[in-house]
């Protein structure tokens, strides 16, 4: 049975940037940082394009924000997906207004399987998956993994770790839980969270990224779909924590156990 | 006015002291507000997990049924819900635990309420309360304000103390009506046990990463020495060397024991959000260069191989004597 898949990818810093904050406590310097898709919509994307590859179907790919937020639209596209929706807002977003937007994209789309990354990167807020799922009436399977490592042979074949039933109404998702993995069947229309552990996302060829400059993307204007942009997480003031003191070095292991035995007391 | 509702998180009838950490940030907001703290716990044979929570002096509302007994957002969601409602409460609450991460959401959302996750402390004043968090994997402490009437926030456990024990608490019945068809299903938990002790309550916590190549032995060996609990970073995790519910950092565990060594990790922000809340840190890596060292206490620059086996025998040798 193809499968319509909808896949969510939003910008943010890079993770190997150093991020400083602005002394006035506003925002964060973004002189010299790189931005990039959040890592876990990375394996979202992979995971959509691996149930498209077994079932068919298609990937579309959505993401919130301003027109440099194309970039990660393009490097999905680029990966493999099939079109992509641009909702433009230049204003702050987090999880409850990008839930509302979304549930607005999914309303008009109707996607078998929505799939998000389980938090950004950037505000780790983990949240928008359960809002969006809530929102519509829809079972969630957040963390979303498999029992497999990403050593394996059944990654190496780019299996999908979401599991589509025999009569095609339901997903089988393995969740990354405190103490283990737990096993949900949840029914289409389903939002699921990835992990890291559900794959390993694959890199945009070239023939991909020429490809990707020529599928379409639609622009939609975030005001013109009726959902409550008003923010509700807002944020006052962002600080640097409190740096840690550290740097000491010892000069082999009869030092380093006097210490901790003497000094640090530990034992 | 000001009421506060923490949901209590339990497996198999045991309590998650998680759960009692998540208690303490209840109390805090209640004593600034001047409401009650409610605590919800649900499941299946829960009634001395709710027996043990109302020594805390807390009313627990303990929704004890057949359909609640495997975790699923979308059965405890209407019941948290209703609890909220009927409590007036305009504070909802648990630990940031994969559970908290997973339910609390849900519920702000059918409350129409915003939420913080992984909240260190509060700011703000009076009633009037914010929330700090951190942001971009810990590189940045954020004080943010909830603007929806009723706020859902989780806490992260090592930030607050255990809820001290304490009189007056009750335990009632709360209601759990027929949630209709369900869209999901609980299919089966594949739980990994471990004779070692939680990451997350250990006073000790011996990590590796790639520079084990695989080989944990020696730092069990160590782990097991000291009685403590092993970690490790997201590249030992993806490799399968070690089970998932090991990783320490921004998206695994966060972890505050007494000593946390870490050997051959190389100390990426990723991971040392999950562990530079640690008292005592020490780092074993051939490295001189590796960027743990700057935020470790003891570090030693060494192949592991040898160095852990040499401290392991230092210990045995200072038990015996
Ligand atoms: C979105 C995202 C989330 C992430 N979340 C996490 C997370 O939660 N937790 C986490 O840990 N990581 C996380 N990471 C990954 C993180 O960025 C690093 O890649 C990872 O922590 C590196 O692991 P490592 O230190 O084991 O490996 P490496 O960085 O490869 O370091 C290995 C170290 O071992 C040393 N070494 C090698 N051999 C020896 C020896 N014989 N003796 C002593 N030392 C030796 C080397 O000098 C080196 O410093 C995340 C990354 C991303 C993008
Ligand atoms: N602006 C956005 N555009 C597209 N997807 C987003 C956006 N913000 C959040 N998401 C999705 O929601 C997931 C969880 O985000 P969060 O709840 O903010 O941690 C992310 O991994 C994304 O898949």
């Amino acid at each position: 049975m193809p499968l319509k898949i909808l896949v969510t990818a939003k910008r943010v810093e890079d993770p190997e940037s150093k991020i400083k904050v602005k002394p006035d406590g506003t925002g964060i310097v973004t002189d010299g940082v790189n931005y990039k898709m959040n890592p876990f919509d990375e394996i979202a994307v992979e995971e959509g394009l691996r149930l498209k590859e077994k079932h068919g179907g298609e990937v579309i790919v959505a993401s919130i924000g301003t027109d440099r937020s194309m970039t990660e639209i393009r490097a999905a596209l680029a990966m493999g997906a099939d079109r992509g929706i641009l909702v433009k807002h230049d204003g702050p977003l987090d999880p409850v207004v990008v839930s509302a937007i979304l549930d607005k994209v999914l309303e008009k789309e109707k996607p078998d399987v929505v799939l998000l990354g389980k938090q950004s990167i950037d505000d780790d807020q983990n949240q928008v998956g359960q809002y969006l799922a809530e929102r519509r009436g829809l079972g969630q399977a957040t963390f979303a993994s498999k029992v497999e490592s990403l050593e394996s042979e059944a990654e190496q074949k780019k299996q999908p770790g979401i599991v589509l039933s025999a009569d095609g109404k339901s997903v089988r998702v393995v969740r990354e839980v405190d103490g283990g993995l737990v096993t949900v069947d949840v029914n289409l229309p389903a939002v699921v969270t990835c992990d890291l552990r559900l794959n390993k996302p694959r890199f945009a060829s070239l023939p991909g990224i020429m490809k990707a400059k020529k599928k379409p993307v639609e622009e939609i204007a975030a005001a013109t779909l009726g959902a409550d942009l008003a923010p509700k997480v807002v944020v006052k003031k962002l600080s640097e924590p409190p740096k840690r003191q550290g740097g000491f070095k010892v000069a082999d292991v009869a030092e380093l156990y006097a210490k901790l035995k003497g000094e640090a007391k530990v034992f | 006015m000001g009421n506060v509702l923490i949901v209590a998180e339990q497996s198999g009838g045991h309590l998650k002291k998680a759960s009692l950490h998540a208690i303490a940030a209840g109390q805090a907001i209640a004593a600034r507000t001047g409401g009650k703290v409610h605590v919800a716990v649900l499941g299946k044979g829960i009634g001395a997990v709710a027996t043990e929570l109302a020594s805390f002096g807390v009313t627990v509302h303990a929704a004890d049924a057949a359909g609640l007994e495997h975790y699923l957002a979308e059965t405890f969601t209407p019941v948290v819900v209703e609890l909220a409602k009927g409590l007036g409460a305009t504070f909802v609450g648990a630990a940031a635990t994969a559970f908290g991460k997973d339910l609390v959401p849900r519920v702000a959302a059918r409350l129409g309420a915003a939420t913080a996750t992984e909240v260190l402390g509060f700011g703000g004043s009076g009633a009037a309360v914010t929330f700090l968090r951190p942001m971009w994997a810990g590189n940045v402490l954020a004080e943010v304000d909830l603007a929806t009437p009723v706020k859902a926030f989780t806490i992260r456990p090592t930030e607050f103390p255990v809820a001290p024990k304490g009189a007056g608490g009750e335990v009632k019945a709360a209601a759990v009506a027929d949630p209709g068809p369900l869209p999901t299903r609980f299919v089966e938990f594949k739980e990994v046990k471990s004779a070692r002790p939680e990451l997350t309550e250990a006073r000790i916590v011996v990590s590796g990463g790639r520079g084990t190549k695989g080989d944990f032995k020696e730092l069990e060996g160590l782990a097991d020495d000291l009685g403590a609990a092993v970690g490790a970073t997201r590249a030992a995790v993806d490799a399968g060397w070690v089970q998932n519910d090991l990783q320490v950092g921004q998206t695994g565990k966060v972890v505050a024991p007494e000593l946390y060594v870490a050997a051959g990790i190389s100390g990426a922000i990723q991971h040392l959000a999950g562990m530079k809340g640690s008292k005592v840190i020490v780092a074993i890596n051939k490295d001189p260069e590796a960027p743990i060292f700057q935020l470790a206490d003891y570090g030693l620059v060494a192949d592991l191989f040898k160095a852990v086996p040499e401290l392991r025998e230092k210990i045995r040798a200072g038990k015996g004597s």
